[in-house]
């Protein structure tokens, strides 16, 4: 199932949505459904988050289930665990992405490993959501995209939903799956507005989606760099550039088989993420690519993504940055071999 | 909002420095404070300070309101992305820069704009910051707001809460090492004292015993959330050091004499080599969380006006009242700094704003990472066409 077949499915129903509240819609419905869920994490109970994810969740379901907790990032995510191994459904809220680093232990050295230091007798129904990405101009400790570090550990799924729609479905495949997931919201994206249905509906976990058919070069994209690579595919398209759009939303299990199957059709591939280049999720993607499908390439994988420092806070410094749509496209003109237009 | 029982002015004792942990707990519990409702001070924790100094510190505290006020609005225009205001609680930062000496250092939070501002630094130089303009020190890289300036022993502010405080007792492990007189100082807010990294510290001071204030600004609030939620079961703030076996002063945060007097009998006692002290400021965060914040979704509007721990610049205008400072004189003090605020704001966007006049050079992120820079940035450097 594809997130087109996804949307055409529930077309009748769907409305336009904010990115944030489809979240909302999401995490209310789920929590209608099952008793067993309950959210905890900083300001996410009478003020419903610093973002309003967790908003109007204190009002309907009490503070028993929408718990306001003490500003320790490892303890959040320590009782999750314990809660989920109780039998409970946590989803435990990272307030920045940047905060993860904190809970680390909890997060690579426990949850990932429960179910196999349990030799599989432990189940671990953890949802961790957090925000993520650069350019609100929030600087080094509150911009930052750490999928990688993430990815990089077995046990956990790590998720980077692109829209409303697939924020909604992700959330509640997450929040379904019994194995400790991290879904990863994009700050900059949370009024950002698209087709959401309104029932309940769910994107598997690991599966990606094309989010643009194309012929010349494959672009895989996460999160935020899906739009930017839609709108970098727009520009090329003027110059006779066909760009296909690959959206893996799941980061960790990858869906390399839909990316695979890109490259072998258009021969070129171009890897996009706001995260730092060393050592990103652009270097994995290339050597499965090239794993692969090296017979069908007709140049090396490119990475457009993020030098390898700190976020800066000045907006003018953070948008030569951040990868954007016209960083996009001169990658995939290098990769081509074209000329930028007028050069 | 909860001051548990307001200890009348002049009441608490005051130690000797080298007294033991176990033999004061009760003033963790209650509340050290010299000057009354009407301004006059009492009892044995009156500090001896001249009444020019006292009017530094209120020039101080006027300056971080106008200066706060002048950048909250600064956001507002869209001159800067972000601003946090430290209304209600300038004195802490004000006077407690009075105390420490040259060489001490300060681990603040983003509460302490009062102590970098009464450590002398110009109004001009954290504009510059929050503008991320071309003058700006830091070149662009830091978020608006969040100082440093190891020239006026005040370290690089962390937007990740609690890191400060393990940081402040190494500072403070290193300076007994050296054998030199110096302490650290070391700011946490009340909700962020939940952090792993908070009783880290305090296990570490205990241990070590270096010369290190451990000071928690309890202004009533995390973000949305009652200091109740961190302080849990526990009555008081202060109460935490008494676990880990250090002197624990519970002290009025928005009474400039009680604080100039708590932390320098803490700061004594560092230097006197009888270990740390944990002090519980209390007081209240009179504005919004940040300028992101909007807090009369989880509180009322008017609670600042029934703090009964008041406004510290009223208190002090008061007490120096009774010095013969006089009502009209502060009032003059007040608008030369709220005129000296808006030439230095002038000034500062004069030279540019997050989206206006000369960019800090972008090639500066690059070398700011590492002392040398690595063959692979020097790379990306020169590809982004900056070298
Ligand atoms: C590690 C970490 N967790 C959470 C945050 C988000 N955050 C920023 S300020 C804040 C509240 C801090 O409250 P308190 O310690 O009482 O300080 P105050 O803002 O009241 O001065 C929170 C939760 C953060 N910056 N870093
Ligand atoms: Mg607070």
């Amino acid at each position: 199932m594809t997130a087109t077949e996804t949307a055409t499915e529930n077309a009748e129903t769907a409305r336009e949505l904010t990115y944030v509240g489809a979240f909302n819609e999401g995490i209310k419905q789920l929590m209608r459904e099952d008793e067993d869920i309950f959210v905890a994490g900083e300001d996410v109970g009478i003020q419903g988050g610093v973002f309003g994810s967790f908003s109007g969740l204190a009002d309907e379901f009490g503070e028993r289930r929408a718990v306001d907790t003490p500003i320790a990032e490892q303890a959040i995510v320590g009782l999750g665990i314990g809660a989920a191994v109780a039998g409970l459904r946590p989803v435990v809220d990272l307030m920045f992405m940047d905060f993860i680093m904190v809970a680390m232990d909890q997060i690579a050295n426990q949850a990932a490993k429960l179910k196999y230091m349990f030799g599989g007798k432990a189940e671990l129904p953890l949802t961790i959501t957090t925000n993520g990405g650069a350019g609100l101009s929030a600087a080094a400790q509150h911009s930052q995209s750490l999928e990688a570090f993430l990815c990089h550990v077995p046990g956990l799924k790590v998720v980077m939903p692109s829209s409303p729609h697939d924020l909604k479905g992700l959330l509640v495949a997450c929040v379904r799956d019994n194995n400790p997931t991290i879904l990863v919201k994009n700050k900059a994206m949370l009024g950002v507005t698209g087709p959401v249905p309104e029932e309940l509906y769910e994107i598997p976990l690991g599966v990606g989606a094309k989010v643009r058919e194309g012929t010349d070069v494959t672009i895989v994209a996460y999160s935020r760099m899906v739009s930017e690579s839609m709108k970098a595919a727009e520009r090329l398209a003027d110059e006779g550039i066909n760009c296909e759009i690959i959206d893996p939303r799941t980061v960790q299990p990858l869906d390399t088989d839909i990316i695979v199957e890109s490259a072998k059709k258009t021969n070129r591939v171009v890897v996009v993420h706001e995260a730092v280049r060393f050592g990103g999720l652009g270097a994995e993607i290339a050597a499965q690519v090239q794993e692969e499908a090296f017979d069908y390439l007709d140049a090396p994988v490119a990475r457009v993504a993020a030098p390898f420092s700190p976020i800066p806070f000045s907006p003018g410094l953070e948008g030569h940055y951040v990868p954007n749509a016209k960083r996009i496209a001169a990658g995939i003109r290098e990769t081509l071999g074209r000329p930028a237009p007028g050069a | 909002m909860t001051v548990a029982d307001l200890q009348p002015a002049g009441d608490a004792y005051r130690p000797p420095t080298d007294v033991a942990a176990r033999d004061i707990m009760d003033l963790a519990f209650g509340l050290i404070r010299v000057l009354d409702d009407e301004g006059m001070a009492h009892g044995p924790w009156i500090p001896n300070l001249s009444r020019d100094t006292l009017v530094e510190i209120l020039g101080t505290m006027f300056t971080t309101r106008a200066y706060d006020a002048r950048m909250m609005k600064a956001q507002r225009q869209g001159k800067t992305s972000f601003s946090m205001r430290s209304r209600g609680e300038e004195a802490i930062g004000a006077t407690t820069a009075k105390v420490m000496g040259p060489d001490d250092m300060c681990f603040p939070t983003y509460r302490q704009a009062s102590y970098l501002i009464g450590r002398g630094q110009d109004p001009l130089v954290m504009m510059n910051q929050v503008y991320g303009n071309a003058a700006d020190l830091n070149r662009g890289t830091q978020i608006s707001g969040m100082y440093t300036a190891a020239d006026l022993g005040f370290f690089s502010i962390s937007g990740n809460l609690a890191t400060q405080m393990p940081q402040a007792v190494g500072w403070a492990m290193a300076a007994k090492a050296k054998g030199e007189p110096t302490a650290a100082l070391g700011f946490v807010g009340d909700g962020s004292t939940a952090e792993g990294d908070m009783h880290a510290a305090l296990t570490f001071a205990s241990t070590y015993r270096p010369p290190v204030i451990l000071a928690i600004v309890n202004n009533q609030y995390a973000i949305s959330t009652d200091e109740e939620v961190a302080r849990g079961s526990a009555q008081t703030f202060a109460q935490r050091g008494i676990g880990y076996g250090l002197p624990s002063l519970r002290v009025d945060g928005n009474d400039v004499l009680a604080i100039h007097s708590a932390t320098s009998w803490a700061r004594d006692r560092a230097l006197d080599g009888h270990g740390p002290t944990v002090i519980e400021f209390v007081t209240y965060r009179a504005s919004a969380h940040s300028s992101s914040d909007d807090p009369t979704r989880y509180r009322p509007e008017d609670e600042f006006d029934e703090f009964p721990l008041g406004d510290p610049i009223k208190r002090l205008r008061l007490h120096l009242q009774h010095l013969g400072y006089t009502n009209d004189q502060a009032n003059e003090l007040d608008t030369t700094i709220r005129v000296m605020i808006e030439a230095k704001n002038d000034e500062a966007e004069a030279i540019g704003t997050i989206n206006t006049g000369e960019r800090p050079p972008l090639s500066k992120t690059f070398e700011l990472v590492y002392e040398t820079m690595p063959a692979h940035l020097v790379r990306q450097q020169k590809q982004a066409g900056l070298q």
